[in-house]
């Protein structure tokens, strides 16, 4: 049964649940929402177990129109951390968000069919449900037996993010690392749920013979020949050839998913 | 003891270094069942990346150590074979590239007996090794923004099957019909790291 029309979808609005790991060695990149602490937060917020579909927005979220009574969170808009029930014709806008991402969960999940057992929408290789577009009714999956959480205040640390240096930091040069360090990056236009491009200072190779493919992981500082930094994000590309400087810690890729156009960011070795 | 070079790849994976692809085959093929706490085991072409969520109280680069010291079982690797029309837009390209004739190009790329040495680029993307060393031509200068679902294709010392249309900077061959990838079959991917592949002329 339907129980939300897409008004408007905002840029990029797409479902995420927390991805599908396990399929790297066949070239399926892990997915799900890129800051899952956002993500989860959303879901707790409905009453809903860990790992329900909910909406990833990017920049703007979506305009969503009640066709039954739902209970709805949004997390990570302008607007504070909220829970809200909407009746029949209620419409829910979210706005801007507060960083690149907010995720609006609905009680009871959304319902789609999950691709090798998830719902995420992979943005590199299609894999999973489309983005959203207008017009689209979503549906939700049964009613969860928890109760609906309490709101908790989203105290996101502050700082540089974490860099655990390797594995191909013997790739550059030692100035490379503490150029890592020193610098202040710069988000550019090329970010996205595979990666984000910064700008900044050339990191100089100390090897500049071909690197063979090999396995990557999200998080990490991967260098392409123009020295600058691409951070890999949930969709990226399972395996590649350019030596990865230094990988993000787990703990700070929540924040690295809220990096959007024009932000500065930093680096600090963990 | 054999070599195995591990490489803290973040807190939550470990990138194996071995000698060759067979090794990272065996490697890979060992982590996987020996250690379930794994969540993802990604051979690259002479690595394999082991990923977790909880870290594994195995050391994982004595399991790989001793994975390789055992003599090497035929394990689950099959033959599989791929019907191959050789008609692809690169083919008089590689042929000069290689100063052999198309023809030529043809009955050594097609007489080769090929191993899956890993999975990446796209799902079910295989890069495949083993191949006629003469046959070893770079990638377009370049890419194609798109190259149709099935061609095969060469680039450095790789041949591959593009599972799906999408972009590419390899130099096509040919092409097959063969359904490479499709997440709603089991298993969703036809080639696996360490499958032999005969590509059969059509």
């Amino acid at each position: 049964m339907n129980a939300l029309e897409v008004l408007e979808p905002g840029p990029l609005t797409t479902i995420q649940d927390d991805g599908r790991p396990g399929w790297a060695h066949i070239g399926v990149p892990p997915s799900g929402a890129v800051d899952s602490g956002a993500y989860a937060r959303a879901n707790e917020l409905v009453g809903n177990p860990e790992g329900a579909a909910a909406l990833e927005a990017t920049l703007i979220g979506p305009t969503l129109r009640a066709l039954e009574t739902v209970t709805v969170a949004v997390v990570g808009a302008r607007a504070p951390d909220h829970t809200r029930t909407l009746r029949p014709g209620d419409v829910l806008e979210t706005g801007t968000t507060r960083g690149a991402r907010a995720y609006i969960a609905v009680r009871g999940g959304i319902d789609v069919e999950p691709v090798l057992g998830s719902r995420s929408t992979d943005l590199l290789t299609a894999l999973g449900p489309r983005p959203l577009t207008r017009g689209d009714l979503l549906s939700l999956g049964p009613e969860p037996a928890t109760a609906a959480g309490a709101p908790q205040p989203d105290r996101p640390p502050a700082g540089p993010l974490r860099v655990h240096p390797g594995p191909r930091d013997a790739w550059f040069t030692r100035e490379a690392l503490e150029l890592l360090q020193a610098a202040t990056w710069r988000v550019t236009t090329s970010a996205n749920r595979v990666g984000i491009r910064l700008d900044g200072p050339a990191l100089e190779r100390a090897r500049h013979d071909e690197l063979l493919s090999e396995g990557l992981i999200a998080g990490a500082l991967q260098v392409p020949p123009s020295g600058r930094p691409i951070l890999l994000l949930n969709d990226h590309p399972t395996t590649g050839g350019y030596p990865v400087i230094g990988v993000v810690a787990n703990g700070d890729l929540p924040r690295a998913g809220q990096l959007k156009p024009g932000d500065e960011v930093r680096f600090a070795l963990a | 003891m054999s070599d195995v070079t591990a490489r803290p790849a973040g807190d939550r994976a470990l990138l194996l270094e071995l000698a060759d692809t067979n090794a990272a085959i065996r490697v890979a093929r060992h982590l996987r069942d020996a250690c379930p706490e794994l969540t993802e085991v990604v051979p690259g072409h002479r690595t394999v990346l082991a990923v977790w969520d909880t870290r594994p109280d195995a050391d994982l680069a004595a399991l790989a150590a001793g994975a390789l010291d055992e003599p090497s079982s035929p394990g689950p690797a099959q033959t599989i074979e791929i019907p191959v029309t050789y008609d692809g837009p690169d083919l008089a390209e590689v042929a000069a590239l290689t100063h052999l004739s198309p023809e030529e190009v043809v009955v050594r790329h097609a007489r080769s007996d090929y191993v899956v040495a890993f999975i990446g680029f796209a799902p079910g993307f295989a890069y495949l090794v083993g191949g006629d060393e003469r046959l070893h031509v770079p990638r377009r200068d370049e890419p194609r923004e798109r190259v149709p679902a099935g061609s095969v294709a060469v680039a450095g010392p790789y041949s591959g099957i593009y599972p799906r249309e999408g972009p590419g900077g390899w130099r096509l061959l040919g092409r097959t019909t063969a359904m490479l990838f499709d997440p709603a079959r089991e298993p969703p991917a036809v080639l696996a790291p360490g499958d032999r592949v005969r590509l059969a002329t059509r």
